[in-house]
């Protein structure tokens, strides 16, 4: 019993960790491209990892200031985000899947590349960049708090404050936002695009608008996920991450301001239960080795989300806060 | 044709009654523009007399044109969709556009309101060149249309679908919609101006429900209203009554009836001949991409290119037996014609392996 406590603990910890905030501003900013705007952006990763290595090689390889970093991680996603926007808005919504999927498949492989090394140190990442950071901190960084049966150090426990900050802050934003007029105009166009021109909108600028703001977003989960490992390697965003933030979303409901956050938590949450929970039935022996060996649990936990997720799709479409009637339209 | 007029008529003399009193009875709180539409046929006939005298040809001046077209032709590979030398459309008249399948009509309205781009010609609005406009724009100039498929937004209400049409929205920017402060007045005012609307066109009770919901008639209706919220001064209606139950289609007509009587050019495709010989105070027929007949609705049932678009050239007269005869000689000439060019073929292949 004790054994499961601490297994929730453990959980508990991964659903409110940098990881989750990660995934909650990568979530929120798909929200905005996807949900609001019906942009499928599907290389959001890309955009989290230009944010991350902003602040990197700003700060270990050319010895700026850690702020000036987060501005290039944010210009880099902005300039990202308009490369990709200019030649495909215009075209069918598939274009920009197309070319954001490859965007940041491309990208990855250019970063771990031997002749981008010079900048990015290739496959070995970069690494003590978030010292001005961590010395931001309120409270002694070197030691250890204890929060609800969890342990955290004190940098990770400073980067999870201003993490969910952020996520706080972009949630209002959002909030704001889509109860405009601003909102309702690309909610619109989410639903059909030539009625909205039709109606005198430029419907080109407010997919560019949506497109840099969920990148931007997603470049902010990328500085946060950065900070939290202290470290900045290609193959850490890898576009599985995308993927997931899609599930977080779906999980939480698309178009709800709470929805990718809430989804990001519980997706967290779940996964490493699963995994704790598991690891220690199995060294208990109430599941026998010979059923299920340790070394599957890790691939068995995401087949749990996927039956989790076909659950959801089958039972509530609409995700944890969204609303049936406006899912079950589609079914007409 | 005379065939189907006959059922057709007295239905739609009916129904115009019907239409005319169905929505002043059920909605007082519209009273205004009812009552400026059944004092104000004088409008009407402003525009009805101003067309009166012109002649019945294609492509002839009108004495105050609102959109002009000079020369339009689009094609799609080697099919020419659009070619129309002259066309002009009268100011605060209705203008109905009609043609078989396939005639340009849906292109045509596509390339005045800048969905399509045209391969050459000029188009103008108020004296305003619109090409090279993106739709937007044209839409701001206040040339608004709908779709031959209702673009209802299904996910949005139908008050938001509403609102969307006002024009000149300070919130509609990024930065200003984050200080609610800004627009939140703009706002008011047009949500009053959306529910006299939705009043007007009988939605109000359905301001809160999904657009998707509605049928398929009230999204019709809801598209329209939509499109009059931005204060058009031009309303392009792409087959409006398509798929609308006949009680609505009165209602439906009234309300386009009522768009002329508020000052507004109405241009409006349709297949229903009652309909168009009803409310329009013009009709431009369209077929195989070209303008092919121009008059008053009474004009056109008796014009012969229009019956010919429609039916056929031959459609009425059974072949004569000289036609008959002609007709068989000349397909015998073809084929020996073509008998002949193979034989040559055939003849040289031959000789050719003769030679070898």
């Amino acid at each position: 019993m004790g054994e499961l406590v601490d297994a929730l603990a453990v959980a508990l910890k991964a659903g409110l960790g940098f990881q989750a905030v990660f995934l909650a501003l990568l979530a929120i900013g798909i929200n905005v491209q996807f949900g609001y705007a019906g942009l499928l952006n599907f290389g959001q990763i890309a955009f989290a990892m230009l944010g991350g290595y902003g602040i990197a090689v700003s700060v270990s390889q050319w010895g700026l200031n850690f702020w000036v970093g987060v501005a290039v991680g944010i210009l880099a996603a902005v300039v990202l985000a308009l490369l990709l926007g200019l030649p495909t808005l215009r075209l069918r919504a598939d274009y920009l899947a197309i070319a954001t999927i490859a965007a940041a498949e491309g990208l990855r492989l250019l970063f771990r590349s031997v002749s981008a090394t010079p900048v990015t140190n290739g496959t070995r990442g970069l690494s003590g960049f978030n010292a001005d950071f961590v010395a931001l901190a309120p409270w002694d960084t070197a030691r250890r708090y204890g929060i609800l049966g969890t342990r955290w150090s004190g940098a990770e426990l400073w980067v999870t404050v201003v993490g969910w900050l952020l996520v706080a802050l972009s949630c209002l934003l959002i909030w704001l936002l889509v109860r405009s007029p601003w909102g309702r105009v690309v909610k619109s166009i989410r639903e059909d695009e030539d009625a909205v021109r039709s109606l005198g909108k430029n419907v080109y600028v407010y997919k560019m608008q949506a497109l840099v703001l969920g990148g931007v977003l997603g470049s902010l989960g990328g500085m946060v996920y950065a900070l939290g490992t202290a470290s900045a390697n290609p193959d850490q965003y890898q576009n599985a991450n995308t993927f997931l933030a899609y599930a977080a979303l779906i999980l939480g409901g698309a178009a709800r301001v709470l929805g990718p956050v809430v989804g990001a938590m519980l997706m967290f949450f779940i996964i490493q239960f699963a995994d704790t929970g598991l690891r220690t039935l199995i060294g208990n022996g109430v599941i026998p080795e010979d059923l299920l060996s340790a070394t599957d649990v890790a691939q068995l936990r995401f087949v749990l989300i996927g039956l989790g997720l076909m659950l959801l799709l089958v039972f509530r479409p609409q995700g944890i806060f969204g609303d049936r009637r406006e899912v079950m339209l589609d079914a007409r | 044709m005379p065939a189907d007029q006959t059922p057709g008529r007295p239905a739609s003399h009916g129904a115009t009654a019907s239409g005319a009193t169905a929505p002043s009875g059920a909605a007082p709180g519209a009273s205004a523009p009812e009552h400026a539409w059944r004092t104000g046929d004088a409008p009407r006939r402003v525009a009805q007399t101003a067309l009166k005298d012109l002649p019945w040809e294609v492509g002839v001046a009108k004495p105050d044109p609102a959109i002009v077209v000079d020369g339009v032709t689009r094609t799609f590979g080697g099919l020419t969709a659009v070619s129309v030398d002259h066309l002009e459309v009268q100011r605060g008249g209705i203008t109905g556009l009609i043609g078989p399948n396939g005639a340009g009509k849906t292109t045509l309205f596509n390339l005045l309101t800048g969905f399509d781009q045209p391969n050459t010609g000029t188009w103008s609005f108020e004296g305003r060149p619109l090409g090279k406009l993106a739709p937007h724009q044209v839409a701001r100039l206040g040339v608004v249309r709908t779709f031959q498929l209702t673009k209802a937004l299904s996910r949005l209400t139908v008050l938001q679908n509403m609102l969307l049409g006002a024009q000149g929205q300070k919130g509609e920017s990024f930065l200003r919609a984050l200080v609610p402060g800004i627009w939140r007045a703009q706002e008011r005012a047009n949500t009053e101006k959306a529910m006299e609307l939705l009043t007007r066109f009988k939605l109000d009770r359905k301001k809160d429900d999904f657009a998707g919901t509605l049928s398929g008639g009230q999204r019709k209706l809801l598209e329209m209203a939509r499109a009059l919220m931005s204060d058009p001064k031009v309303v392009m209606l792409d087959e409006p009554m398509a798929g609308v139950n006949p009680a609505l289609t009165q209602s439906l007509l009234g309300h386009v009836k009522d768009l002329r009587e508020q000052g507004m050019t109405v241009v409006f495709v349709e297949h229903d001949m009652d309909v168009v010989r009803d409310i329009s105070d013009w009709v431009v027929v369209m077929a195989a991409g070209k303008v092919i007949a121009e008059g008053p609705p009474e004009s056109i049932s008796q014009n012969q290119a229009v019956v010919d678009a429609y039916l056929g050239a031959h459609h009425d007269a059974p072949l004569t037996v000289e036609e008959e005869d002609r007709v068989l000689a000349e397909a015998e000439a073809a084929i020996a014609r073509e008998e002949n060019a193979d034989g040559d073929v055939i003849g040289s292949d031959t000789r050719r392996e003769e030679d070898r």
